[in-house]
């Protein structure tokens, strides 16, 4: 039997993600043992035009973005959605709280080189998305078990719990405690508590839990008298998006 | 192929040449012999940071702004924190800004050991990628993945990761690097030394083309050392500017065919990157690094684009003997943690938020060159006006002005396709992004 074909295409973004995967190195290497990465721009030039996974990193910001998603998507069997770019379109959807054509006069000012712009989207509102790695940028390992997810057929379960039960399980002292404020009671787990294990705070890249006022870290907001709002208004960076707005019952706007 | 006659009409358009921060095309036409138009576009779809860091937290901003670039993710966060820190008035302790040299370091090798080693050797060795490379050379993959290794390392121990660093915060750090990490990692920089003397000899087998065009050449520049965290914008080595005034010698400028800025000096345009560095700064490279740069024929100034790769190697080898030095003053001297330690934002107490109102303009060299971040900060710590302008961006300019020189000069010498790889490999000669530069996603002739 043929190896599956892998194709890693990336939209609007920084590339961060698929670093991350090129810098898996050994890791790296392994995975090809196991299937033919056929379009990996970041770190080869040979492109193949044929391929059964497809893993998209970056949002859909531009028309063009849209149509050359749909593009690539119609080929693949699977399709990843790799970074929070891709997953819940990012840092991009800060864009989106202000009006574009003033944003594009402040940047540009009268000349628009860029009229194709449209609000940054995850790509799951353009094409279906069967697994999804979150995350700003993704955490490594997590690539791997994805991978092996997609390779063995089988569901991906993205981590229900909030960040603070991987904090605890590394022993980091809680932000909280410390006098700072935290996102993780209410973020989704899976990076191992990257931030706070580096003596930094939760800012919630990788989204909110699916439902923060049921199955948030609630000892942690008890004990510090915190609501999941008072939390989420202080920043802000990663929980714009109408979907993110919704799961804690606030409407989307600008 | 049949060259072309001095008459014959060539139209070339590579689309997809290179992700500047993104994607590019190049664009060149010639009717009779004579040149239409040669143009490099940035058909990148906007992302607006500029406008995405008003009205959010000074805080938040060297967090939003190392997401504008995943492989300087580094450089724009100590772009972002010197600007921050001039706006509300915090100062950096010594040894903060020691650990800030340190990283920035790291960051100049992992990019220069991705362009030598996934860009640049798999040419040298005829090949498309380091794909092929991982079965017929090994020895040199493994190199690669060596050198990296370090780099990525140096990263981790230092800020948590590379992209996006977590620990590097306004005023200090969020976690003192580990010592047993620290130690580790210096020996790693030891044994990269051999590694980097075998890709100095890789390199020595580097055939460029020929090609000769003055550009005006900025960089940061100071006294005390080969320039990289702080200075003064130097001009060709005529004038050197205070920080806090680029906008009195940068200009900026929006052509409708390109998402991404133009930027002139002196009413033209201008080099920035390793080669400006070593052409401006180069006096002040570590003694290895300047010994490797006679060794591969690299003197200045030097006005070939194409010699920019081999600054990179030179400054590879002066960035790993630097961090080595500053790592022996760390294990020497230690780092005042009571000075220099910190957290990313203000603790819950300080909340809501209020600090000095002002402007301030942080500039750093980034492997691709001068980058600048400047923000305007309001009593309530809020951005109220940003502004960053990033090398590669600048270096367009310059890079359609070469095309400008080398059309002319390669069009009765070469068919269409060995033209067309001549302006590529011209364009990968900037290095406008790693990722970007090794990879040709269609090339049309019309």
């Amino acid at each position: 039997m043929s190896k599956p074909k892998v194709a890693f295409f990336e939209f609007t973004d920084c590339e961060g993600c698929q670093l991350q995967v090129a810098n898996l190195g050994p890791g790296l290497l392994e995975l090809t043992k196991l299937v033919d990465i056929v379009n990996f721009r970041e770190i080869m030039s040979e492109e193949g035009q044929e391929y059964d996974v497809l893993v998209v990193e970056g949002s859909v910001a531009s028309k063009h973005d849209e149509e050359r998603l749909k593009q690539v998507a119609a080929k693949a069997k699977v399709i990843v959605a790799l970074g929070a770019c891709a997953c819940t379109a990012g840092v991009n959807n800060l864009k989106n709280l202000k009006d574009l054509a003033e944003q594009k006069k402040i940047v540009y000012g009268d000349v628009d080189p860029v009229s194709d712009a449209i609000e940054a989207k995850p790509i799951d509102e353009v094409v279906k998305v069967d697994y999804y790695i979150h995350g700003c940028p993704i955490y490594g390992p997590e690539f791997l078990k994805v991978m092996e997810c997609v390779l063995l057929g089988k569901p991906y379960k993205v981590p229900a719990y909030p960040v603070c039960v991987e904090c605890k399980q590394n022993e980091n002292i809680c932000a909280y405690e410390k006098g700072q404020f935290c996102l993780g009671p209410v973020t989704r787990a899976g990076c191992n508590s990257w931030l706070p294990n580096h003596g930094s705070v939760c800012v919630g890249c990788r989204g909110l839990i699916d439902n923060p006022a049921a199955d948030a870290q609630k000892d942690i907001l008890e004990k510090y008298g915190l609501t999941v709002d008072g939390i989420l208004d202080k920043f802000t960076l990663y929980c714009n998006s109408k979907k993110e707005r919704a799961k804690y019952g606030k409407e989307f706007k600008k | 192929m049949e060259k072309n006659s001095k008459n014959k009409d060539v139209t070339i358009n590579v689309h997809y040449l290179t992700r500047v921060e993104g994607h590019g095309d190049i664009a060149v036409d010639v009717k009779n012999g004579e040149l239409k138009e040669c143009k490099f576009k940035v058909i990148e779809s906007a992302r607006f940071f500029e406008t995405m860091l008003r009205d959010r937290l000074v805080y938040e901003a060297q967090h939003l702004t190392s997401r504008i670039c995943g492989i300087c993710a580094c450089g724009h966060s100590l772009a972002s924190l010197k600007a921050s820190e001039k706006a509300i008035g915090v100062k950096p302790h010594e040894d903060t800004i020691l650990l800030r040299k340190l990283l920035l370091h790291s960051e100049q090798m992992d990019s220069h050991i991705l362009h030598a080693y996934v860009l640049v050797a798999p040419d040298l060795l005829g090949v498309k990628s380091i794909m092929p490379l991982i079965k017929t050379h090994k020895a040199v993959i493994e190199r690669a993945f060596r050198l990296k290794k370090m780099s990525d390392y140096a990263g981790e121990v230092l800020a948590g990761r590379h992209t996006h660093p977590i620990s590097f915060a306004i005023g200090g750090v969020t976690k003192i690097p580990d010592q047993a990490e620290m130690k580790k990692l210096y020996s790693m920089m030891l044994e990269a030394r051999a590694d980097f003397d075998a890709t100095v000899e890789l390199f020595k087998k580097l055939e460029l083309p020929v090609f000769e065009r003055k550009a005006q050449y900025v960089a940061l520049s100071n006294d005390e050392e080969y320039a990289f965290y702080d200075g003064k914008i130097n001009i060709n080595g005529e004038k050197l500017v205070d920080d806090q005034d680029y906008r009195s010698v940068i200009k900026e400028e929006v052509r409708d065919y390109s998402s991404a800025k133009f930027s002139s000096t002196n009413g033209a345009p201008y080099m920035v990157g390793a080669l400006a560095r070593f052409n401006l700064n180069g006096d002040k490279l570590h003694k290895k690094a300047a010994q490797v740069a006679q060794y591969l024929g690299l003197k200045r100034p030097c006005h070939n684009t194409f010699m920019n790769t081999v600054a990179q190697v030179v400054e590879l080898g002066h960035c790993l003997e630097e961090s080595i030095e500053i790592m022996e003053r760390i294990f020497k001297d230690g780092i005042n943690e009571e000075k220099v330690l910190t957290t990313t934002y203000p603790k819950k107490d300080q909340w809501p938020i209020r600090t000095r109102a002002g402007r301030g303009v942080g500039v750093v060299e980034v492997p691709r060159g001068i980058l600048i971040h400047d923000y305007t900060v309001n009593d309530k710590g809020i951005v109220t006006d940003a502004n960053c302008i990033i090398p590669t961006n600048q270096n367009i300019n310059n890079l359609e002005a070469d095309m400008r020189k080398i059309v002319p000069e390669i069009i009765t010498k070469q068919n269409q396709a060995e033209m067309t790889l001549t302006l590529e490999m011209l364009a990968r000669a900037y290095d406008p992004c790693i990722s970007c530069s090794t990879h040709i996603l269609d090339v049309k002739f019309v």
